[in-house]
Protein backbone atom coordinates (compact mmCIF):
# COMPACT_ATOMS: atom_id res chain seq x y z
CA UNK A 1 0.00 0.00 0.00
CA UNK A 2 2.36 2.07 0.61
CA UNK A 3 4.29 2.39 -2.58
CA UNK A 4 1.05 2.60 -4.40
CA UNK A 5 0.22 6.08 -6.66
CA UNK A 6 -1.66 8.80 -6.31
CA UNK A 7 -4.07 7.26 -8.23
CA UNK A 8 -4.24 3.96 -7.12
CA UNK A 9 -4.91 5.32 -3.66
CA UNK A 10 -7.41 7.19 -4.33
CA UNK A 11 -8.89 4.24 -6.21
CA UNK A 12 -8.64 1.92 -2.81
CA UNK A 13 -10.32 4.44 -1.56
CA UNK A 14 -13.24 4.95 -3.47
CA UNK A 15 -13.82 1.41 -3.86
CA UNK A 16 -13.90 0.78 -0.05
CA UNK A 17 -10.96 -1.18 0.29
CA UNK A 18 -9.65 0.98 2.76
CA UNK A 19 -10.57 4.39 4.60
CA UNK A 20 -8.74 7.48 4.70
CA UNK A 21 -8.06 6.72 8.86
CA UNK A 22 -6.34 3.20 7.81
CA UNK A 23 -4.35 4.79 4.97
CA UNK A 24 -3.32 7.83 7.47
CA UNK A 25 -2.52 5.80 10.76
CA UNK A 26 -0.43 3.43 7.97
CA UNK A 27 1.66 6.53 7.25
CA UNK A 28 1.30 7.83 11.04
CA UNK A 29 3.23 4.95 12.11
CA UNK A 30 6.05 4.69 9.66
CA UNK A 31 6.30 7.88 10.57
CA UNK A 32 6.58 7.23 14.22
CA UNK A 33 9.07 4.45 13.54
CA UNK A 34 11.38 5.79 10.51
CA UNK A 35 11.10 9.74 11.63
CA UNK A 36 13.77 9.45 14.86
CA UNK A 37 16.38 8.51 12.35
CA UNK A 38 15.40 10.71 9.41
CA UNK A 39 14.11 13.91 10.90
CA UNK A 40 11.49 14.68 8.27
CA UNK A 41 8.75 15.88 10.23
CA UNK A 42 9.17 18.79 12.83
CA UNK A 43 5.58 18.63 13.83
CA UNK A 44 3.12 15.22 13.58
CA UNK A 45 -0.03 15.68 15.52
CA UNK A 46 -1.84 12.06 15.29
CA UNK A 47 -5.29 13.73 16.27
CA UNK A 48 -5.38 16.25 14.35
CA UNK A 49 -4.58 14.25 11.08
CA UNK A 50 -7.06 11.78 12.10
CA UNK A 51 -9.78 13.66 12.52
CA UNK A 52 -9.39 14.67 8.78
CA UNK A 53 -9.19 11.63 7.81
CA UNK A 54 -12.69 11.14 10.02
CA UNK A 55 -14.02 13.51 7.98
CA UNK A 56 -12.75 12.68 4.56
CA UNK A 57 -14.06 8.90 5.25
CA UNK A 58 -17.39 10.94 5.77
CA UNK A 59 -17.34 12.67 2.04
CA UNK A 60 -16.08 9.64 0.56
CA UNK A 61 -18.97 7.80 1.81
CA UNK A 62 -21.96 11.01 1.26
CA UNK A 63 -19.83 11.28 -2.45
CA UNK A 64 -22.76 9.81 -5.35
CA UNK A 65 -22.96 9.38 -9.05
CA UNK A 66 -24.09 13.20 -9.06
CA UNK A 67 -21.80 14.69 -6.17
CA UNK A 68 -18.44 12.90 -6.20
CA UNK A 69 -15.89 13.27 -3.45
CA UNK A 70 -12.48 15.32 -4.94
CA UNK A 71 -10.06 13.08 -6.47
CA UNK A 72 -8.17 12.63 -3.53
CA UNK A 73 -10.27 13.33 -0.70
CA UNK A 74 -8.66 10.98 2.06
CA UNK A 75 -5.24 10.68 0.75
CA UNK A 76 -2.58 11.52 3.05
CA UNK A 77 0.23 13.94 2.45
CA UNK A 78 3.05 16.48 4.23
CA UNK A 79 3.07 20.32 4.90
CA UNK A 80 6.42 21.66 3.67
CA UNK A 81 6.57 24.12 7.38
CA UNK A 82 6.81 27.12 5.20
CA UNK A 83 2.60 26.85 5.06
CA UNK A 84 0.75 28.54 7.70
CA UNK A 85 -1.74 25.65 8.71
CA UNK A 86 -4.27 26.99 11.72
CA UNK A 87 -3.55 25.54 14.84
CA UNK A 88 -0.46 23.36 13.77
CA UNK A 89 2.84 25.13 14.79
CA UNK A 90 4.48 26.84 11.63
CA UNK A 91 8.19 27.40 12.08
CA UNK A 92 9.56 27.78 8.93
CA UNK A 93 12.93 25.44 10.31
CA UNK A 94 13.97 28.51 12.38
CA UNK A 95 14.08 29.39 16.10
CA UNK A 96 12.37 32.51 15.62
CA UNK A 97 8.76 30.35 15.03
CA UNK A 98 9.46 28.10 17.38
CA UNK A 99 5.76 28.21 18.91
CA UNK A 100 4.12 30.08 16.59
CA UNK A 101 0.51 28.58 16.52
CA UNK A 102 -0.78 29.33 12.76
CA UNK A 103 -4.14 31.72 13.48
CA UNK A 104 -4.84 31.29 9.74
CA UNK A 105 -4.39 28.83 6.81
CA UNK A 106 -2.05 29.61 3.80
CA UNK A 107 -4.21 29.50 0.50
CA UNK A 108 -2.31 26.23 -0.89
CA UNK A 109 -3.45 24.40 2.77
CA UNK A 110 -7.16 25.70 2.30
CA UNK A 111 -7.00 24.47 -1.40
CA UNK A 112 -5.77 20.88 -0.22
CA UNK A 113 -7.16 20.16 2.92
CA UNK A 114 -10.42 22.02 3.30
CA UNK A 115 -11.25 22.06 -0.87
CA UNK A 116 -10.02 18.76 -2.08
CA UNK A 117 -10.35 16.65 1.22
CA UNK A 118 -6.46 15.70 1.46
CA UNK A 119 -5.64 14.72 4.82
CA UNK A 120 -2.31 16.27 6.65
CA UNK A 121 0.16 14.15 8.10
CA UNK A 122 2.33 16.90 9.56
CA UNK A 123 4.95 19.59 9.00
CA UNK A 124 7.97 19.18 7.12
CA UNK A 125 11.95 19.97 7.71
CA UNK A 126 13.07 22.26 6.04
CA UNK A 127 16.61 24.91 5.78
CA UNK A 128 15.63 28.22 8.10
CA UNK A 129 13.19 29.94 5.88
CA UNK A 130 14.45 27.57 3.35
CA UNK A 131 17.82 29.40 2.98
CA UNK A 132 20.12 26.26 2.24
CA UNK A 133 20.60 23.29 0.12
CA UNK A 134 21.35 20.60 2.28
CA UNK A 135 18.72 20.99 5.18
CA UNK A 136 21.29 21.57 7.58
CA UNK A 137 20.64 25.11 8.65
CA UNK A 138 17.10 23.85 10.14
CA UNK A 139 17.07 24.72 13.99
CA UNK A 140 15.29 21.60 14.18
CA UNK A 141 18.29 19.39 13.30
CA UNK A 142 19.15 18.26 9.72
CA UNK A 143 17.16 15.77 7.47
CA UNK A 144 19.08 12.36 6.60
CA UNK A 145 19.06 11.10 2.91
CA UNK A 146 16.78 7.77 2.69
CA UNK A 147 19.29 6.57 0.49
CA UNK A 148 22.11 6.77 2.89
CA UNK A 149 21.10 8.91 6.06
CA UNK A 150 24.95 10.09 6.07
CA UNK A 151 24.01 12.23 3.68
CA UNK A 152 21.84 15.41 3.17
CA UNK A 153 18.46 15.37 1.29
CA UNK A 154 18.81 18.59 -0.32
CA UNK A 155 16.98 21.41 0.56
CA UNK A 156 15.15 23.26 1.15
CA UNK A 157 12.49 21.04 1.04
CA UNK A 158 14.80 18.70 2.34
CA UNK A 159 12.37 16.96 4.94
CA UNK A 160 9.23 16.75 2.14
CA UNK A 161 11.63 14.89 0.00
CA UNK A 162 12.85 12.32 2.64
CA UNK A 163 9.46 12.03 4.04
CA UNK A 164 8.39 10.52 -0.03
CA UNK A 165 11.40 9.23 -0.56
CA UNK A 166 11.12 7.05 2.92
CA UNK A 167 7.06 6.56 2.03
CA UNK A 168 6.13 8.54 5.23
CA UNK A 169 4.19 10.12 3.04
CA UNK A 170 2.80 9.52 -0.45
CA UNK A 171 3.51 13.02 -1.78
CA UNK A 172 4.22 16.59 -0.27
CA UNK A 173 4.34 19.87 -1.29
CA UNK A 174 7.85 22.30 -1.42
CA UNK A 175 8.37 25.44 -2.37
CA UNK A 176 11.29 26.70 -4.59
CA UNK A 177 12.76 29.64 -4.45
CA UNK A 178 16.25 29.10 -5.79
CA UNK A 179 16.05 25.00 -6.64
CA UNK A 180 14.27 23.82 -3.40
CA UNK A 181 12.05 21.44 -5.03
CA UNK A 182 13.99 20.07 -7.64
CA UNK A 183 17.78 20.13 -6.16
CA UNK A 184 16.09 17.76 -3.06
CA UNK A 185 14.14 15.88 -5.29
CA UNK A 186 16.76 14.99 -7.75
CA UNK A 187 18.98 14.01 -4.36
CA UNK A 188 16.04 11.88 -3.35
CA UNK A 189 14.93 10.26 -6.36
CA UNK A 190 11.46 11.93 -6.63
CA UNK A 191 9.53 13.72 -9.16
CA UNK A 192 9.29 17.68 -8.67
CA UNK A 193 7.68 20.62 -9.96
CA UNK A 194 8.33 24.64 -9.32
CA UNK A 195 5.35 25.83 -11.64
CA UNK A 196 5.08 29.21 -13.27
CA UNK A 197 5.63 32.39 -10.93
CA UNK A 198 2.44 33.06 -10.01
CA UNK A 199 0.26 30.02 -10.65
CA UNK A 200 0.15 28.91 -7.12
CA UNK A 201 -0.94 31.00 -4.49
CA UNK A 202 1.85 32.47 -1.99
CA UNK A 203 -0.70 34.06 0.50
CA UNK A 204 0.55 32.22 3.87
CA UNK A 205 3.34 30.93 2.22
CA UNK A 206 6.53 32.39 5.29
CA UNK A 207 7.94 34.77 2.12
CA UNK A 208 12.00 34.75 1.68
CA UNK A 209 12.33 36.10 -2.06
CA UNK A 210 9.21 37.27 -2.75
CA UNK A 211 9.59 37.70 -6.78
CA UNK A 212 11.24 34.42 -6.72
CA UNK A 213 9.09 32.03 -4.09
CA UNK A 214 6.68 29.23 -5.83
CA UNK A 215 5.23 26.39 -4.15
CA UNK A 216 4.49 23.13 -6.01
CA UNK A 217 4.54 19.17 -5.59
CA UNK A 218 7.18 16.62 -4.69
CA UNK A 219 6.21 12.88 -5.03
CA UNK A 220 6.93 9.98 -6.79
CA UNK A 221 6.12 10.30 -10.50
CA UNK A 222 4.78 13.09 -12.81
CA UNK A 223 0.87 11.66 -12.76
CA UNK A 224 0.94 12.23 -8.76
CA UNK A 225 2.88 15.80 -9.43
CA UNK A 226 -0.18 16.54 -11.62
CA UNK A 227 -3.33 15.14 -9.36
CA UNK A 228 -1.55 17.47 -6.29
CA UNK A 229 -0.71 20.44 -8.81
CA UNK A 230 -4.41 20.17 -9.78
CA UNK A 231 -5.34 20.98 -6.06
CA UNK A 232 -3.00 23.97 -5.51
CA UNK A 233 -3.36 26.26 -8.33
CA UNK A 234 -5.84 29.37 -9.03
CA UNK A 235 -5.81 32.43 -8.40
CA UNK A 236 -5.92 34.28 -5.48
CA UNK A 237 -6.68 38.06 -4.85
CA UNK A 238 -4.98 37.60 -1.52
CA UNK A 239 -1.61 36.84 -3.34
CA UNK A 240 -1.10 40.67 -5.47
CA UNK A 241 1.21 38.74 -7.86
CA UNK A 242 -1.32 35.65 -8.71
CA UNK A 243 -2.01 35.71 -12.45
CA UNK A 244 -5.83 35.20 -13.27
CA UNK A 245 -5.61 32.86 -15.85
CA UNK A 246 -8.18 30.09 -16.68
CA UNK A 247 -7.45 27.08 -14.51
CA UNK A 248 -6.19 23.67 -16.64
CA UNK A 249 -6.23 20.02 -16.21
CA UNK A 250 -2.97 18.77 -15.75
CA UNK A 251 -3.53 15.39 -15.56
CA UNK A 252 -5.92 15.75 -19.17
CA UNK A 253 -2.36 15.79 -21.77
CA UNK A 254 -0.13 13.29 -19.66
CA UNK A 255 -0.34 10.52 -22.38
CA UNK A 256 0.54 12.97 -25.40
CA UNK A 257 3.11 11.14 -27.50
CA UNK A 258 6.37 13.10 -27.67
CA UNK A 259 7.03 12.61 -31.47
CA UNK A 260 8.20 15.69 -32.93
CA UNK A 261 9.34 17.33 -29.38
CA UNK A 262 12.21 19.16 -29.83
CA UNK A 263 14.96 19.50 -26.70
CA UNK A 264 17.11 22.08 -26.13
CA UNK A 265 20.18 21.26 -24.41
CA UNK A 266 22.30 24.23 -23.29
CA UNK A 267 25.27 24.25 -23.94
CA UNK A 268 26.53 25.45 -20.65
CA UNK A 269 24.76 22.60 -18.73
CA UNK A 270 27.00 20.57 -20.43
CA UNK A 271 30.20 21.66 -20.09
CA UNK A 272 32.70 21.26 -17.08
CA UNK A 273 31.43 21.66 -13.23
CA UNK A 274 29.42 18.72 -12.97
CA UNK A 275 29.93 15.68 -12.10
CA UNK A 276 30.87 12.73 -15.26
CA UNK A 277 28.50 9.53 -13.78
CA UNK A 278 25.86 12.42 -13.60
CA UNK A 279 26.25 13.67 -16.96
CA UNK A 280 26.23 10.46 -18.75
CA UNK A 281 22.57 9.65 -16.52
CA UNK A 282 21.20 12.92 -18.17
CA UNK A 283 23.00 11.92 -21.47
CA UNK A 284 21.41 8.74 -21.29
CA UNK A 285 17.92 10.13 -20.22
CA UNK A 286 18.02 12.07 -23.81
CA UNK A 287 19.00 9.24 -25.83
CA UNK A 288 15.60 7.07 -24.20
CA UNK A 289 14.07 10.68 -25.29
CA UNK A 290 14.97 10.52 -28.63
CA UNK A 291 13.39 6.73 -28.91
CA UNK A 292 10.47 8.16 -27.72
CA UNK A 293 10.83 10.14 -30.95
CA UNK A 294 11.94 13.59 -29.87
CA UNK A 295 15.05 15.40 -31.39
CA UNK A 296 17.50 17.58 -29.66
CA UNK A 297 19.37 20.67 -30.25
CA UNK A 298 21.83 22.75 -29.23
CA UNK A 299 20.71 26.05 -27.51
CA UNK A 300 22.48 28.49 -25.48
CA UNK A 301 21.83 30.40 -22.13
CA UNK A 302 25.04 32.85 -22.27
CA UNK A 303 24.53 34.49 -19.25
CA UNK A 304 23.50 31.46 -16.85
CA UNK A 305 27.14 31.82 -15.20
CA UNK A 306 25.87 34.86 -13.95
CA UNK A 307 22.49 33.67 -12.44
CA UNK A 308 24.01 32.35 -8.71
CA UNK A 309 25.99 36.23 -8.59
CA UNK A 310 22.98 37.97 -9.46
CA UNK A 311 20.45 35.32 -7.00
CA UNK A 312 23.04 36.45 -4.56
CA UNK A 313 21.69 40.20 -4.75
CA UNK A 314 18.30 39.69 -5.26
CA UNK A 315 17.16 36.63 -3.02
CA UNK A 316 18.93 38.68 0.07
CA UNK A 317 17.53 41.71 -0.57
CA UNK A 318 14.10 40.97 -0.77
CA UNK A 319 14.71 38.52 2.40
CA UNK A 320 15.84 41.68 4.09
CA UNK A 321 13.19 43.41 3.64
CA UNK A 322 10.68 40.29 4.55
CA UNK A 323 12.33 39.34 7.68
CA UNK A 324 12.21 42.83 8.79
CA UNK A 325 8.83 41.68 9.94
CA UNK A 326 10.25 39.61 13.06
CA UNK A 327 11.06 41.87 15.47
CA UNK A 328 9.57 40.32 18.47
CA UNK A 329 6.44 42.32 18.40
CA UNK A 330 3.39 40.90 17.09
CA UNK A 331 4.53 36.75 16.36
CA UNK A 332 7.61 35.24 17.41
CA UNK A 333 10.46 34.91 19.52
CA UNK A 334 11.32 37.94 21.91
CA UNK A 335 14.77 37.68 23.48
CA UNK A 336 13.92 37.07 27.62
CA UNK A 337 16.42 40.17 28.49
CA UNK A 338 16.68 43.68 26.77
CA UNK A 339 17.08 47.10 27.38
CA UNK A 340 15.24 49.74 25.25
CA UNK A 341 13.07 49.03 21.92
CA UNK A 342 16.49 49.03 19.69
CA UNK A 343 18.07 46.47 22.40
CA UNK A 344 15.25 44.35 22.17
CA UNK A 345 14.67 44.12 18.22
CA UNK A 346 18.52 43.83 18.22
CA UNK A 347 18.86 40.66 20.50
CA UNK A 348 15.55 39.27 19.30
CA UNK A 349 17.01 38.71 15.62
CA UNK A 350 20.56 37.84 17.09
CA UNK A 351 19.40 34.98 19.05
CA UNK A 352 15.90 33.81 16.71
CA UNK A 353 17.29 33.55 13.34
CA UNK A 354 20.29 31.53 12.21
CA UNK A 355 23.92 32.26 11.34
CA UNK A 356 22.69 31.55 7.55
CA UNK A 357 19.88 33.14 7.34
CA UNK A 358 21.79 35.79 9.16
CA UNK A 359 24.07 36.32 6.74
CA UNK A 360 21.82 36.97 3.79
CA UNK A 361 20.01 39.72 5.87
CA UNK A 362 23.02 41.70 5.94
CA UNK A 363 24.36 40.68 2.22
CA UNK A 364 20.57 42.21 1.47
CA UNK A 365 20.70 45.24 3.93
CA UNK A 366 24.20 45.80 2.07
CA UNK A 367 23.17 45.66 -1.30
CA UNK A 368 20.22 48.01 -0.75
CA UNK A 369 22.36 50.15 1.01
CA UNK A 370 22.97 54.04 -0.01
CA UNK A 371 25.90 53.93 -2.45
CA UNK A 372 25.63 50.33 -3.32
CA UNK A 373 22.86 49.91 -4.72
CA UNK A 374 22.70 50.56 -8.33
CA UNK A 375 25.87 48.55 -8.24
CA UNK A 376 24.83 45.77 -6.92
CA UNK A 377 20.87 45.39 -6.53
CA UNK A 378 20.01 47.20 -9.85
CA UNK A 379 23.06 45.42 -11.79
CA UNK A 380 21.96 41.97 -10.74
CA UNK A 381 18.38 43.15 -11.84
CA UNK A 382 19.41 43.91 -15.23
CA UNK A 383 21.15 40.66 -15.58
CA UNK A 384 18.19 38.98 -14.96
CA UNK A 385 16.84 40.30 -17.43
CA UNK A 386 19.79 39.32 -19.58
CA UNK A 387 18.99 35.77 -18.45
CA UNK A 388 15.46 35.96 -18.66
CA UNK A 389 16.05 37.36 -22.22
CA UNK A 390 18.28 34.09 -22.89
CA UNK A 391 15.64 31.77 -22.62
CA UNK A 392 13.07 33.50 -24.55
CA UNK A 393 15.75 33.24 -27.56
CA UNK A 394 16.40 29.36 -26.31
CA UNK A 395 12.81 28.18 -26.85
CA UNK A 396 12.65 29.90 -30.25
CA UNK A 397 14.44 26.94 -31.93
CA UNK A 398 13.13 23.82 -28.68
CA UNK A 399 10.24 23.24 -26.41
CA UNK A 400 11.82 22.33 -23.93
CA UNK A 401 15.28 22.67 -22.05
CA UNK A 402 16.72 19.72 -20.46
CA UNK A 403 20.03 19.31 -18.23
CA UNK A 404 21.37 17.61 -15.18
CA UNK A 405 19.05 19.55 -11.68
CA UNK A 406 22.30 19.05 -9.45
CA UNK A 407 26.12 18.48 -10.03
CA UNK A 408 26.71 16.10 -8.02
CA UNK A 409 24.61 13.36 -6.31
CA UNK A 410 23.75 13.76 -2.48
CA UNK A 411 27.06 14.88 -0.69
CA UNK A 412 27.85 14.12 3.17
CA UNK A 413 26.28 16.10 5.98
CA UNK A 414 28.85 18.32 6.93
CA UNK A 415 30.77 18.91 3.75
CA UNK A 416 29.68 21.72 2.68
CA UNK A 417 28.11 23.20 5.78
CA UNK A 418 31.58 25.19 6.39
CA UNK A 419 31.62 27.29 2.78
CA UNK A 420 28.79 28.96 2.13
CA UNK A 421 29.98 29.84 -1.30
CA UNK A 422 30.51 25.87 -2.45
CA UNK A 423 26.93 25.41 -1.03
CA UNK A 424 25.68 28.49 -3.15
CA UNK A 425 26.73 26.34 -6.60
CA UNK A 426 25.00 23.44 -5.90
CA UNK A 427 22.01 25.17 -7.44
CA UNK A 428 23.97 26.22 -10.36
CA UNK A 429 21.61 24.77 -12.84
CA UNK A 430 18.13 25.55 -11.08
CA UNK A 431 18.25 29.36 -9.82
CA UNK A 432 18.12 30.78 -13.44
CA UNK A 433 14.76 29.02 -13.74
CA UNK A 434 13.28 31.27 -10.86
CA UNK A 435 15.43 34.52 -12.20
CA UNK A 436 13.32 34.08 -15.47
CA UNK A 437 10.08 32.83 -14.19
CA UNK A 438 10.17 29.62 -16.21
CA UNK A 439 8.74 26.70 -15.07
CA UNK A 440 10.92 23.70 -13.91
CA UNK A 441 11.29 20.17 -13.24
CA UNK A 442 13.34 17.42 -11.75
CA UNK A 443 12.49 13.73 -12.90
CA UNK A 444 14.81 10.86 -11.34
CA UNK A 445 16.92 9.34 -14.55
CA UNK A 446 19.51 6.93 -12.27
CA UNK A 447 21.41 6.10 -9.96
CA UNK A 448 25.78 6.90 -9.50
CA UNK A 449 26.89 4.93 -6.23
CA UNK A 450 23.51 4.25 -5.22
CA UNK A 451 22.42 7.43 -5.51
CA UNK A 452 19.89 9.07 -7.60
CA UNK A 453 20.43 11.27 -10.10
CA UNK A 454 17.76 13.99 -11.35
CA UNK A 455 17.29 15.06 -15.20
CA UNK A 456 16.04 18.90 -15.02
CA UNK A 457 13.25 19.47 -17.89
CA UNK A 458 12.69 23.52 -18.15
CA UNK A 459 9.65 25.05 -20.30
CA UNK A 460 7.95 28.43 -21.25
CA UNK A 461 5.97 30.14 -19.22
CA UNK A 462 2.81 27.96 -18.25
CA UNK A 463 3.99 24.80 -20.09
CA UNK A 464 3.47 22.96 -16.69
CA UNK A 465 1.26 20.69 -18.48
CA UNK A 466 4.07 19.85 -21.28
CA UNK A 467 6.34 19.44 -18.87
CA UNK A 468 4.43 16.67 -16.66
CA UNK A 469 3.48 15.25 -20.58
CA UNK A 470 7.03 14.87 -20.95
CA UNK A 471 8.06 13.60 -17.77
CA UNK A 472 5.47 11.09 -17.92
CA UNK A 473 5.98 9.55 -20.77
CA UNK A 474 9.85 9.19 -19.84
CA UNK A 475 8.28 7.35 -16.57
CA UNK A 476 6.15 5.02 -18.93
CA UNK A 477 9.01 3.71 -20.36
CA UNK A 478 11.93 3.62 -17.63
CA UNK A 479 11.29 2.36 -13.82
CA UNK A 480 13.87 4.87 -11.92
CA UNK A 481 11.20 6.74 -10.29
CA UNK A 482 10.04 3.38 -8.80
CA UNK A 483 13.15 2.44 -7.22
CA UNK A 484 13.03 3.14 -3.05
CA UNK A 485 15.88 3.23 -1.11
CA UNK A 486 15.86 0.25 2.01
CA UNK A 487 13.68 1.12 4.22
CA UNK A 488 10.69 1.59 2.06
CA UNK A 489 11.29 -1.61 0.17
CA UNK B 1 36.22 44.60 -3.03
CA UNK B 2 35.96 43.80 0.75
CA UNK B 3 34.12 44.67 3.50
CA UNK B 4 35.49 46.16 6.53
CA UNK B 5 34.78 45.10 10.54
CA UNK B 6 33.53 48.56 10.75
CA UNK B 7 31.07 48.18 7.58
CA UNK B 8 29.84 44.41 8.99
CA UNK B 9 29.11 46.34 12.20
CA UNK B 10 27.44 49.62 10.37
CA UNK B 11 25.28 46.79 8.33
CA UNK B 12 24.82 44.51 11.65
CA UNK B 13 23.54 47.33 13.27
CA UNK B 14 21.24 48.43 10.41
CA UNK B 15 19.52 45.41 10.25
CA UNK B 16 19.00 45.06 14.13
CA UNK B 17 20.88 42.12 14.77
CA UNK B 18 23.38 42.19 17.45
CA UNK B 19 26.83 40.82 16.70
CA UNK B 20 29.76 40.01 19.32
CA UNK B 21 33.42 41.34 17.89
CA UNK B 22 34.20 37.25 17.28
CA UNK B 23 31.32 37.20 15.30
CA UNK B 24 32.00 39.97 13.22
CA UNK B 25 35.03 38.46 11.92
CA UNK B 26 33.72 35.22 11.22
CA UNK B 27 31.23 36.96 9.24
CA UNK B 28 33.19 39.38 7.85
CA UNK B 29 35.11 36.13 6.18
CA UNK B 30 31.89 34.82 4.73
CA UNK B 31 30.68 38.05 3.49
CA UNK B 32 33.70 38.84 1.81
CA UNK B 33 34.11 35.14 0.28
CA UNK B 34 30.09 35.70 -0.62
CA UNK B 35 31.16 38.77 -2.81
CA UNK B 36 33.24 37.47 -4.67
CA UNK B 37 31.12 35.24 -6.35
CA UNK B 38 28.79 38.46 -6.71
CA UNK B 39 32.03 40.61 -8.06
CA UNK B 40 31.19 38.34 -11.04
CA UNK B 41 28.36 40.66 -12.29
CA UNK B 42 30.91 43.77 -12.65
CA UNK B 43 32.30 42.47 -15.53
CA UNK B 44 29.46 42.61 -17.35
CA UNK B 45 28.39 45.70 -19.70
CA UNK B 46 24.69 45.91 -18.99
CA UNK B 47 23.97 49.82 -20.58
CA UNK B 48 20.38 50.41 -21.62
CA UNK B 49 19.41 46.99 -20.45
CA UNK B 50 16.01 47.70 -18.06
CA UNK B 51 16.35 46.22 -14.75
CA UNK B 52 14.09 43.34 -14.05
CA UNK B 53 12.25 43.53 -10.74
CA UNK B 54 9.94 40.80 -11.65
CA UNK B 55 9.32 37.24 -13.57
CA UNK B 56 5.99 38.82 -14.82
CA UNK B 57 4.90 42.02 -16.41
CA UNK B 58 2.07 42.95 -14.42
CA UNK B 59 0.77 45.86 -13.02
CA UNK B 60 -0.71 45.96 -9.09
CA UNK B 61 -4.51 45.26 -9.22
CA UNK B 62 -6.61 47.55 -7.55
CA UNK B 63 -10.51 46.54 -5.70
CA UNK B 64 -12.77 48.13 -4.14
CA UNK B 65 -12.17 50.24 -1.15
CA UNK B 66 -14.90 47.55 1.18
CA UNK B 67 -14.38 45.77 4.42
CA UNK B 68 -13.30 42.16 3.31
CA UNK B 69 -11.74 40.96 6.64
CA UNK B 70 -13.36 39.73 9.21
CA UNK B 71 -12.18 41.24 12.76
CA UNK B 72 -9.68 38.46 14.15
CA UNK B 73 -7.72 40.81 16.28
CA UNK B 74 -7.71 38.21 19.34
CA UNK B 75 -6.46 35.28 17.29
CA UNK B 76 -3.79 37.31 15.77
CA UNK B 77 -3.13 38.76 19.21
CA UNK B 78 -2.59 35.09 20.85
CA UNK B 79 0.49 34.99 19.12
CA UNK B 80 2.25 37.79 20.21
CA UNK B 81 5.20 37.73 22.66
CA UNK B 82 2.87 40.39 25.34
CA UNK B 83 -0.27 42.50 24.89
CA UNK B 84 -2.13 43.71 27.00
CA UNK B 85 -5.70 45.77 26.73
CA UNK B 86 -5.67 44.82 23.24
CA UNK B 87 -2.12 46.45 22.52
CA UNK B 88 1.06 44.71 21.74
CA UNK B 89 3.40 45.80 24.50
CA UNK B 90 7.28 47.15 23.98
CA UNK B 91 9.79 49.27 25.65
CA UNK B 92 9.13 52.60 26.12
CA UNK B 93 10.40 54.03 23.08
CA UNK B 94 9.48 57.75 23.66
CA UNK B 95 11.99 58.66 26.86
Amino acid sequence: MINKSLKELAQALAAKQISSVELSTLFLDRIERLNPTLNAFVTVDREKSLAMARDADARIAAASGAKPAGPLTGIPIAQKDIFCAEGWTTTCGSKMLANFVSPYDATVIEKMHRDAGLVSLGKTNMDEFAMGSSNETSFFGPVRNPWDTSRVPGGSSGGSAAAVAARLAPAATGTDTGGSIRQPAALCNLTGLKPTYGVVSRYGMIAFASSLDQGGPMAASAEDCALLLNTMVGFDERDSTSLDRPVEDYVRGLEKPLNGLRIGLPKEFFGEGCDAEVMAAVRAAIAEYEKLGASTVEVSLPNSHLSVPAYYVIAPAEASSNLSRFDGVRYGYRAPDYGNLDDMYAKTRAQGFGAEVKRRILIGAYVLSHGYYDAYYLQAQRIRRLIANDFVEAFKSCDVIMGPTSPSTAFKLGEKAADPVQMYLSDIYTIAVNLAGLPGMSVPCGFVGGLPVGLQLIGNYFAEGQLLNVAHRYQQATDWHLRRPASAA
Amino acid sequence: MSLTLEQVKRIAHLARIEISDDEALTTQGHLNGIFQLIEQMQAVDTAGVEPMAHAQDVYQRLRDDAVTEADRRCAYQSVAPETEAGLYLVPKVIE
